[in-house]
């Protein structure tokens, strides 16, 4: 009773935390102002952008619909169907009858519109958005982009367009529109490989060929860089190591070897530390350094494993980790050096894995496996320690990333079938689950920064 | 002598020789003698031969005995061949040397002859190799296995693992790999840590036999490395185990 009543509140206040995140002190301040807010979400229509010759068909369907889906996505504001529109739709600013936009059943706020000319090596793409509420005002949104005439390039006008609209609307939250996911991909023969998507699966890509096995991949803070874990064997050590893999170069770049096992790396929220587990010494323990890793310091003390750290984005003081010193894995809070490791007690046992810090830093998604039930995602606001469970019943779910909006969030869930991982993504309440890879197990997915 | 008198000299042999017939002819009816005796040949004794072709073999081959016989109505050749016509060939293949008999019976008594085959020994098997190395690991080392969630060994480990330190005792340049691995249901990260703890526990079981530690390497595979595909008990417990792995 009183889980199910938590959980129901949980929902609730959640929707509310997803518009408010970034604004409120506290976690406890968004649970209170969560519950008296009333402010609808601003109404938008995108109309479909014009082709300016029949080449440019396919780039302004494809634009058009790339900009839906990314206001869709983000989850701060009402896409009117586009069954709803009007039937004259503005190519240019001249041409926008705001009235009709205004009107039921589009009853739109705002109206995107544009155009697309097309060259065999160039395509131009106008672009505004306009308040049709407040018809003489200058356009909220207007851009001109101009690059070479490829599906890649169109998305990536197309997210930046997105991105530009929600960051007016919203005051300026951070958007994912032009945000990466990187994720392990198995490709058949028992190999594990790094792989990048962006943030709505498309562009789909390898980065790493190491013909080996590939985990855990985590991004810099600043996108150069994505530390992972790797068993490379080297010079007669085949355990596994931490590897660094540079953006900048397309290539997995020298780090130290140790002895043991070197699992689970995280980047300190200034890129400039790495804290990763290692058996170096014996007992899987964690270790900080810096990022050329030269004399890793050991911070924690104990007989259990400890893995998965994680360092409070927003503060740089608590890391949040997994260990089994109490005898099932637990999360852990302590101090960036290592003191005041205290146990974050759930209403249940089981076990608890994966912590993941909103960008926020006061709130950690992680997965659950209570007693009588599969992995859930899980979030729970680090101070009042009020939890919302995000997925149920719904095969097994673990390894949530946020998003740097901090309303979403990436997980793998085995909800297509028993054994096959898959990559999701989710609001932050739980709504809107959409998938993102089909093909091959996917999993351990880790959101970019930005 | 004329013409004449050669014709009267043969007419008078044939006239002869005509009052000869008759004259004995006239004898015999006279006093009949009585009927001969109907008395049989005796039957003739059988004879046979045998030949093997050729008499020299090596084990594994064949030689080919032909036989003929004659006034016999049974034949059979001993060992292993049995009744045959009155005359053939047929092969035969011994694995010792061997004199074959043919035992030829007919109404006249019995006859027999004989053949020997005679088969070369095979060369003598070399002598036995000692078992390899990878045979004797192959029969002694055992991996050791783990109950869920636990780095502890096990008393079935226990058993498994003295064998396989008395091994690694008896060959001390053998180096191995300890893999640690787990079953699927915790997750990749924590089953990387509870691996690294079941083969470093298997490491540690086999030093306190007396295993020497230079000879044993660990790693942990978690749940990435599985024996088995399954989704049920029978197989997590394939998967919760210290695996060795001979390293070189």
């Amino acid at each position: 009773m009183l889980k199910s009543a938590t959980r129901c509140a949980g929902l609730f206040f959640f929707t509310a935390v997803v518009l408010l995140t970034g604004r409120c002190a506290s976690g406890q301040d968004w649970f209170r102002t969560g519950t008296g807010l009333g402010q609808a979400k601003p109404r938008l229509a995108i109309a479909d952008f014009a082709a300016r010759s029949d080449a440019a068909k396919p780039h302004a369907t494809l634009f058009t619909q790339v900009v839906r889906d990314d206001l869709q996505f983000s989850g701060i504001l009402d896409l009117a169907s586009p069954s709803f529109y009007p039937s004259e739709v503005p190519t240019v600013p001249s041409e926008l009858k705001a009235p009709a936009w205004v009107a039921q059943p589009t009853n739109a706020n705002y109206v995107g519109f544009g155009n697309l000319t097309e060259s065999p090596s160039e395509v131009t793409i106008q672009a505004w958005l306009f308040d049709v509420r407040n018809p003489s005002s200058q356009p909220v949104v207007g851009k001109v982009y101009r690059g070479g005439p490829t599906d890649l390039q169109v998305r990536k006008y197309a997210h930046e367009f997105a991105d530009e609209i929600i960051s007016k609307l919203s005051g300026g939250l951070p958007s994912v529109a032009q945000t990466q996911i990187a994720f392990v991909r198995s490709t058949g023969n028992g190999n594990k490989e790094i792989w990048v998507m962006d943030y709505d699966g498309a562009n789909q890509h390898q980065l790493t060929n190491l013909h080996s096995i590939a985990l855990t991949p985590r991004w810099a803070p600043d996108g150069s860089r994505i530390a992972f874990t790797c068993f490379a064997p080297y010079k007669g050590i085949n355990s596994p190591q931490i590897c660094m893999y540079s953006i900048d170069t397309g290539k997995v770049i020298s780090f130290p070897r140790f002895a043991g096992t070197n699992i689970t790396p995280a980047w300190s929220p200034d890129g400039a530390q790495i804290i990763f587990s290692s058996s170096m010494q014996g007992n899987p323990e964690l270790y900080v350094c810096d990022v050329n890793c030269n004399r890793p310091k050991r911070l924690t003390p104990s007989n259990g494993a400890n893995m998965s750290p994680v360092w409070n984005p927003k503060t740089g003081q608590t890391i949040a980790f997994v260990s089994d010193r109490g005898g099932t894995p637990q999360l852990y809070l302590m101090n960036a050096d290592g003191t005041g490791a205290t146990k974050i007690d759930l209403p249940e046992k089981g076990y608890v894995i994966d912590p993941a810090w909103s960008p926020n830093g006061q709130l950690l998604a992680f997965s659950w496996r209570r007693p009588s039930d599969d992995y859930d995602i899980y979030v729970m606001d680090a101070a009042s320690r009020q939890l919302v469970e995000l997925t149920r019943d719904q095969g097994r779910n673990e390894r949530p990333s946020w998003a740097p909006d901090g309303r979403h969030i990436v997980f793998e869930s085995t909800r297509t079938g028993v054994g096959t991982r898959q990559i999701w993504t989710m609001l932050a309440d739980g709504s809107q689950p959409h998938q993102l890879t089909f093909t091959g197990h996917n999993e351990s997915p880790n959101w970019s920064t930005h | 002598m004329t013409l004449a008198s050669r014709l009267f000299h043969r007419t008078g042999l044939v006239a002869l020789l005509g009052a000869a017939v008759l004259g004995l002819g006239c004898a015999k009816k006279v006093t009949p003698p009585p009927p001969p005796k109907q008395e049989a040949p005796p039957p003739a004794r059988p004879t046979v031969t045998l030949q093997a072709n050729p008499t020299t073999i090596n084990k594994g081959e064949s030689s080919t005995l032909t036989w003929n016989s004659t006034d016999a109505t049974q034949l059979s050749i001993d060992p292993g061949v049995g009744t045959v016509t009155a005359e053939g060939s047929t092969k035969v293949s011994p694995t010792d040397s061997t004199t074959y008999t043919i035992t030829a019976t007919g109404p006249g008594g019995s006859a027999t002859a004989t053949a020997a085959v005679s088969v070369n020994a095979p060369p003598p098997p070399p002598p036995k190799p000692e078992p390899s190395i990878d045979e004797l690991w192959a029969r002694e080392v055992q991996d050791a296995f783990f109950d869920f969630d636990k780095a502890d060994i096990r008393a079935d480990a226990r058993t498994a693992l003295a064998q396989t330190a008395e091994f690694f005792k008896a060959h001390p340049s053998v180096k191995a790999t300890i893999e640690g691995h787990c079953d699927e249901r915790g997750s990749t990260e924590y089953n990387l840590g509870l691996g690294d703890r079941r083969a470093a526990a298997v490491k540690q079981y086999l030093v306190s036999l007396g295993v020497s530690a230079s000879q044993l390497n660990t790693v942990s595979f978690g749940k990435e490395k599985p024996f088995c595909m399954e989704h049920n008990e029978t197989c997590w417990q394939q998967n919760r185990r210290g695996h060795l792995v001979k390293a070189n």
